[in-house]
């Protein structure tokens, strides 16, 4: 019986959080965010170095065909330091999707690429989950018709788009036809954007399905959900410390029951819901029956625990937590975009209600 | 990661579950202490090693290795097939564990059998009316006189008081001493003429506690846990026994289960509240944290057997499991409505009364052994390492 992160997880877990410290620091992630959300090559090209970009990706195929548990806690590192980079789509859900539902020659054509990280691929999946507005797409003769909206990373090489029948199909970002149109939004470590299709062409991955794209999506709620459990430590560990150091009243604020006991409830929400993160990144892989429900659990939860840490360890740093200079709100926002994000809480819930047959 | 037990450890628990089948009917509901009933399920427990397991048999117990995934075993599945288990009670629970480590070698012969097999009832003398979340300015105080201490004071929030037989109690022997200092910890009879009791009715109705008063009670000088002036110390060692069974995740699953069904059977306009998406979605929400306390009691069962660190998901087990139980019971209350407020025997009630009856009990526990503010200072100051309140200089404190 073990419950824990293997050694060979903590070990990646200090290597990336090692190099995201000193190579992607929030000056670097302010600079990111004040661009026009190209590729922040050097990060990327530290992750690829340290081989966390083919985490997912076969061994056959140049990556190290890890687990998506072990893809989950390196998700964890970048929400812990908010870094922008197509980790989440590019590196989790586009090799789990492809392994899946590719051909073999689709399998040669894109695994080895995103394994050697030169080339990224985005995420088209909102219309698949909790689809807001009359948006998507279909599929006439093997071109596509319709709008993705909230679509990840406009500048990526390619997208991984699910149409309206569950199918996968992967669209290049200079297929004629196509409109991409940003989507500013609040997070700007997570660019969007909105695709539009005229009879575009598109590389269809035929074993694509409403099951594979379910497994996608539960490894992509997980993985989101380990953002923002990293975020979450991040600020709680920001507040502490800034109150051992803030003075009031004579005394550093972290005497005062009121801030300590805000503190205390931020580790008593955080500690449980990440041995809940652990066993529904456990089960994509390994416990199959469970995945599913673990998974819309372990989304809905993070995200309401973490909406109660942003808002606290923000209240915690007084004035200083409101301002641009702490740039704490970067974690506020990664937070509140991971809520939102393929899904929010309430509908998560309803999801994970219909597995357990107690709604319809 | 590695969440199977081992194939020995499965053979124990479908035996286990085999027991269950075959002696359910034995098990005693609501069988009053020292009962036939009671204390034969406790021995036949005891024999085949599913309470007091890892007891030495020269006291009682079976006399088994400490096996943790056994313990585990044990606890999951009395809980699900909804049998009760060995005996609890303080005695059991605080005072043997406490007595294995730091009594004499006659107390241990004297005492833990007897507690053990439901003959001998404890009640524990810690908190004073004064002396609540700051247990150690605890006044009752005890002074020797030739080969007696003489003991005066009263206690609060004693349960089963009035049915025990013995008492262990923390009393001030060091006057001159700092507070924490100053305690020890002595058992007595609670026959010893000098003790009134008078019965505490709390919000369930039910009288769970009492109110102790010692008038000149004279203890036998020997009758002390560990040496003069240590009390607090030996107290402490109970205490964490104490945290550790507050939050049980078994328990809460099982309610979580009952829940369930419950909503599927109420009904409000001619709608299944199951159907309610209102109703259903606070299910959920209480799903997915009852999950979260299971994982996390997981955590920390893995890092006993494993030793890491699970300093901190151990710290919150006693605060979210006990608000969460709170919680859950009265999502059951809503869930009937009107019916939720039936109390007290009649055919109205649901599932015995059980989820009022919880509910409020529930906020008992959030409370009692170290309330819910206790615990996030506790958690601040050793999980997060943050300081203390300073103190203030001058003592308002009458016992120094």
């Amino acid at each position: 019986m073990d419950f824990g992160l293997s050694e060979l997880q903590l070990s990646m877990q200090e290597n990336v959080n090692r190099f995201l410290a000193e190579e992607a620091s929030l000056d670097r992630v302010r600079e990111f965010a004040a661009s026009d959300h190209s590729l922040a090559e050097d990060i990327w090209t530290g992750l690829v170095n340290l081989g966390v970009v083919g985490v997912l990706v076969p061994e056959e195929y140049g990556g190290l065909g890890l687990s998506a548990m072990d893809a989950a806690v390196i998700g964890e590192c970048l929400g812990n330091h908010v870094t922008p980079v197509p980790y989440l789509a590019t590196c989790v859900v586009a090799p789990r999707a492809i392994a899946l539902a590719g051909t073999d020659s689709q399998k040669d054509e894109y695994l080895p690429k995103i394994a050697d990280g030169s080339k990224t691929i985005g995420l088209a999946l909102s219309e698949a989950c909790a689809a807001r507005g009359k948006n998507g797409a279909s599929v006439r003769n093997g071109k596509l018709t319709g709008t993705a909206s909230f679509v990840s990373d406009p500048h990526a090489d390619y997208w991984l788009l699910a149409d309206r029948d569950a199918r996968l199909h992967v669209i290049a970002n200079d297929a004629r036809n196509l409109e991409v149109k940003v989507m500013p939004q609040v997070d700007r470590t997570r660019p969007l954007c909105e695709l539009a299709f005229s009879n575009t062409p598109c590389d269809s991955l035929p074993n694509s399905g409403s099951t594979v794209l379910q497994h996608v999506l539960d490894v992509a709620w997980t993985t989101l959900a380990f953002d923002t459990l990293g975020a979450a430590q991040s600020m709680l560990d920001q507040a502490v410390e800034y109150a051992m150091n803030r003075e009031q009243f004579n005394r550093v604020i972290a005497s005062f029951q009121a801030v300590k006991h805000m503190c205390a409830e931020m580790a008593a929400e955080i500690e449980p819901s990440r041995s809940l993160l652990w066993y529904a990144g456990y089960a994509l892989d390994e416990a199959p029956d469970d995945a599913h429900l673990h998974a819309c659990h372990a989304k809905a939860h993070m995200a309401e625990v973490g909406t109660f840490v942003a808002k606290t360890a923000t209240v915690v740093h007084g004035g200083m937590g409101f301002t641009d200079l702490l740039g704490l709100h970067y974690w506020f926002k990664r937070i509140g975009f991971n809520r939102q994000y393929l899904g929010g809480p309430e509908w998560l819930r309803e999801q994970a209600a219909i597995a357990q047959n107690l709604a319809a | 990661m590695d969440l199977s037990y081992g194939p020995q450890y499965d053979t124990y628990r479908q035996e286990l579950r085999e027991f269950i089948e075959t002696h359910r009917d034995q098990a005693p509901r609501n069988a009053p202490l020292k009962s036939d009933a009671a204390k034969s399920w406790q021995k036949l427990l005891i024999d085949h090693g599913y309470t007091a397991r890892t007891i030495p048999k020269e006291y009682g117990g079976h006399g088994g290795d400490p096996d943790l995934l056994k313990a585990r075993i044990i606890g999951e599945e009395f809980a699900r097939a909804q049998v009760p288990g060995g005996l609890g009670g303080q005695g059991i629970s605080m005072l043997v564990p406490t007595l294995l480590e730091l009594g004499s070698e006659e107390q241990k012969r004297q005492f833990i059998p007897p507690t053990l097999a439901g003959e001998m009832v404890w009640c524990q003398g810690y908190s004073e009316p004064n002396a609540g979340s700051d247990l150690a300015s605890l006044r009752t105080s005890a002074t020797l006189d030739g080969d007696e201490w003489v003991v005066n004071g009263s206690k609060i929030w004693t349960s089963t008081a009035h049915l025990a037989d013995w008492i262990f109690c923390l009393v001030r022997t060091e006057s001159d001493a700092p507070k924490h200092q100053g305690i020890s910890f002595l058992l007595f009879r609670m026959d010893t003429p000098g003790i009134e009791i008078s019965p505490l009715v709390d919000m369930t109705l039910a009288p769970n506690f009492n109110e102790v008063f010692f008038t000149d009670v004279r203890v036998p000088k020997e009758q002390i846990v560990g040496k003069r002036g240590e009390g607090w110390y030996v107290a402490n060692a109970i205490l964490g026994h104490e945290r550790d069974s507050l939050g049980d995740p078994n328990a809460t699953l099982s309610r979580m289960t009952r829940l369930i069904e419950l909503m599927k059977e109420e009904t409000i306009g001619n709608e299944r509240i199951i159907d309610n998406p209102v109703y259903r979605d606070r299910l959920m929400k209480i799903q997915a944290r009852v999950m979260s306390l299971r994982f996390n009691d997981l955590r920390v069962l893995s890092s006993r057997l494993n030793n890491t660190d699970a300093r901190l998901p151990r710290m919150i087990s006693k605060l979210q499991g006990t608000e969460l139980r709170h919680e859950l019971e009265g999502l059951a209350i809503d869930a009937m409505g009107e019916t939720g407020l039936m109390y007290g025997a009649s055919e109205f009630l649901r599932d015995g009364g059980s989820w009022q009856n919880q509910y409020m009990y529930f906020l008992g526990l959030i409370i009692g052994g170290g309330t819910s503010q206790i615990q996030k200072n506790i958690i601040s100051e050793r999980g997060l390492g943050m300081p203390k309140e300073p103190k203030f200089e001058q003592s308002s404190s009458k016992t120094n």
